[in-house]
C-alpha cells in the first residue's frame, strides 16, 4: 500500500522533471534559432524581396481582420466608456479612454492576439508542411541554408508587420469610437479631441505602444518558427505544433505585456 | 502573385502603417482640430486657472463660441495669462466678465464668458479684465471647515457649561478670531 503510493509519487515527480527537461530543452533550442536567424538575416535583406513576399503575405493579407476587429473594439469601448463616464458628469473624457485604452494596451496586445492566430499559424504550418516533405532536407541538399532561406525572411517580415498592423489597430479604433461617441451618442466633437490631444503623449503613450508591438513581433514570429521548425514531420506533429503556436504566442504576448508595461511605468 | 503586385501592395501598406503613425502622433497626440473659422484673440489674467488646459472650449450662455490658444505665466504679476481666440461672428462688450467653470463634477474646465453693458467692443489683442479664477476643491473644503469650526454649536457649548465657562464669553471669544 504505502509503496505503491510512494511508486506514484515518484511517477509524478520524475514526470514533473522529465516536463521541465523537455521544456528547458526547447526554450535553448528556440534561442539557439533566433541567433541563428539573426545571423543569417543578412541573405534577406540582400534579397529583399523575398521579405517582402512574406510581408505581404502576414501583413496586408492581415489588413482584414486588424481593420474590422479595430472598428468593432474601438466602438465597443466607446460604448463601454460612455456607460460609465456618464454617471460622472465627465462624459467629455470618452475620447482620452478610447485613445489611451488602444494607443497603450489593445493595440499592441490585439493586434498580437491576432497576428499569432492569422499570420503565426500560417507560418507554422507552412515551415512543418516544408519539413514533413523534406523541402528543408532538399535545400541543404543543395548547399541552400534554410534558416537563411526560409526562416530569416519571414521573421524579418513579421517583424516589419506586427508595428504597422498595431498602429492602423489604434487608429481605426479610435476612428470607430469617435463615430459612437460623437455622431451617435452627441459627445461634443471638439472635446472629444482636445481631451484626447491634452492627455496622450507622443513619447509615452503612443512610442511606447510602438516598441511594445515591435518586442510583440519579434516574439510572436519567432514562435511560430521555432514550433514549425521543432514540429514532428508527420501530419499529427504539424497539427500539434500549430496549436502551441496558438497558446504559447498568446500567453508569451499577455506575459511580456505585463512586464513591459511595469517597466515604462515605472521607469 | 508576380514580384510587381506583391511590391504594390507592401508599398501600400507601409504608407497605410506610416498614416496611421503619423495620425496617432499628429491627431490623437496634439493638432488642433477646431472647427471654428476665423478668429480674433484677446488676453486674460487669472490668479489661478485650474486644470484649463489649451484648445478647451470657450463658452458664452452655453454655446461654443471659441477656444482656448494658449496659456502662459506672467512672472511679474504672478498670474496665469490665458489666451482665448473667439470666433469673428461674435462680438463681446469691454466689460465682458471671464470666469472658468469646470462641465460637470469632475469634467474638464472650460472658459464662459459673459457679456457686460459696455458700448465698444473687444479687438484683437484686448485683454479682459475682469475675471473669476477657477474653483479650486480642496480650497472650496477647507474655508468650508474653517467657517463650521468657528461656529459656536451645542457641542461646545455643553462642554464649556461643564468646564464651568460662560457660553457668551466663549462666542466672543471667536468672534474676535482672525477668520
Amino acid at each position: 500500500m504505502i509503496k505503491s503510493a510512494l511508486n506514484g509519487l515518484i511517477g509524478l515527480l520524475s514526470g514533473i522533471g522529465h516536463r521541465m527537461i523537455a521544456r528547458t530543452w526547447r526554450l535553448g533550442a528556440g534561442a539557439r534559432l533566433f541567433f541563428l536567424t539573426l545571423m543569417y538575416s543578412g541573405e534577406s535583406f540582400r534579397r529583399f524581396h523575398l521579405t517582402l513576399r512574406e510581408v505581404y503575405f502576414t501583413g496586408v493579407m492581415s489588413l482584414l481582420i486588424i481593420i474590422v476587429s479595430a472598428f468593432f473594439v474601438g466602438m465597443v469601448l466607446a460604448l463601454q466608456g460612455y456607460n460609465t463616464l456618464q454617471k460622472y458628469g465627465s462624459s467629455e473624457a470618452i475620447g482620452v479612454l478610447v485613445a489611451l485604452a488602444l494607443v497603450r494596451e489593445l493595440g499592441p496586445v490585439v493586434t498580437a492576439l491576432l497576428f499569432a492566430g492569422r499570420a503565426g499559424t500560417a507560418i507554422t504550418a507552412e515551415i512543418g508542411l516544408m519539413k514533413t516533405t523534406e523541402q528543408l532536407s532538399a535545400m541543404e541538399m543543395m548547399a541552400v541554408n534554410p534558416i537563411a532561406r526560409v526562416v530569416a525572411p519571414r521573421f524579418w517580415a513579421g517583424v516589419i508587420a506586427m508595428p504597422i498592423l498595431a498602429a492602423l489597430f489604434s487608429m481605426v479604433g479610435i476612428l470607430g469610437g469617435y463615430l459612437v461617441a460623437v455622431p451617435l451618442i452627441g459627445v461634443d466633437d471638439g472635446a472629444f479631441w482636445s481631451q484626447m490631444q491634452a492627455n496622450v503623449d507622443v513619447r509615452d503613450d503612443v512610442i511606447n505602444g510602438v516598441i511594445k508591438s515591435l518586442v510583440f513581433g519579434v516574439a510572436c514570429t519567432m514562435i511560430a518558427l521555432f514550433e514549425g521548425f521543432d514540429a514532428p514531420p508527420t501530419a499529427e506533429g504539424v497539427s500539434h505544433a500549430t496549436t502551441r503556436t496558438v497558446v504559447i504566442s498568446s500567453l508569451t504576448v499577455l506575459g511580456l505585456d505585463f512586464v513591459l508595461t511595469s517597466f515604462m511605468l515605472v521607469v | 502573385m508576380d514580384r510587381i503586385k506583391i511590391d504594390l501592395w507592401v508599398g501600400i501598406f507601409v504608407a497605410l502603417g506610416v498614416a496611421a503613425l503619423l495620425g496617432l502622433a499628429m491627431k490623437v497626440g496634439n493638432l488642433t482640430s477646431s472647427k471654428i473659422g476665423d478668429t480674433y484673440k484677446v488676453t486674460a489674467a487669472f490668479e489661478n486657472i485650474g486644470g484649463l488646459k489649451p484648445n478647451a472650449p470657450v463658452k458664452s450662455a452655453g454655446v461654443l463660441v471659441g477656444r482656448v490658444a494658449d496659456i502662459g505665466f506672467d512672472s511679474k504679476a504672478y498670474e496665469a495669462v490665458v489666451t482665448i481666440k473667439i470666433d469673428k461672428r461674435y462680438a463681446f462688450p469691454k466689460d465682458t466678465f471671464a470666469n472658468i467653470y469646470t462641465a460637470g463634477l469632475l469634467g474638464e474646465q472650460y472658459v464662459g464668458l459673459e457679456a457686460g453693458g459696455d458700448e465698444d467692443v473687444l479687438q484683437e489683442g484686448d485683454k479682459i479684465t475682469q475675471t473669476q479664477d477657477a474653483v479650486v476643491l480642496e480650497k472650496m473644503i477647507s474655508q468650508f471647515l474653517y467657517n463650521k469650526a468657528s461656529e459656536p454649536n451645542n457641542d461646545s457649548k455643553a462642554s464649556d457649561e461643564k468646564a464651568g465657562k460662560e457660553p457668551a464669553a466663549t462666542s466672543t471669544e471667536l468672534g474676535d478670531a482672525p477668520f
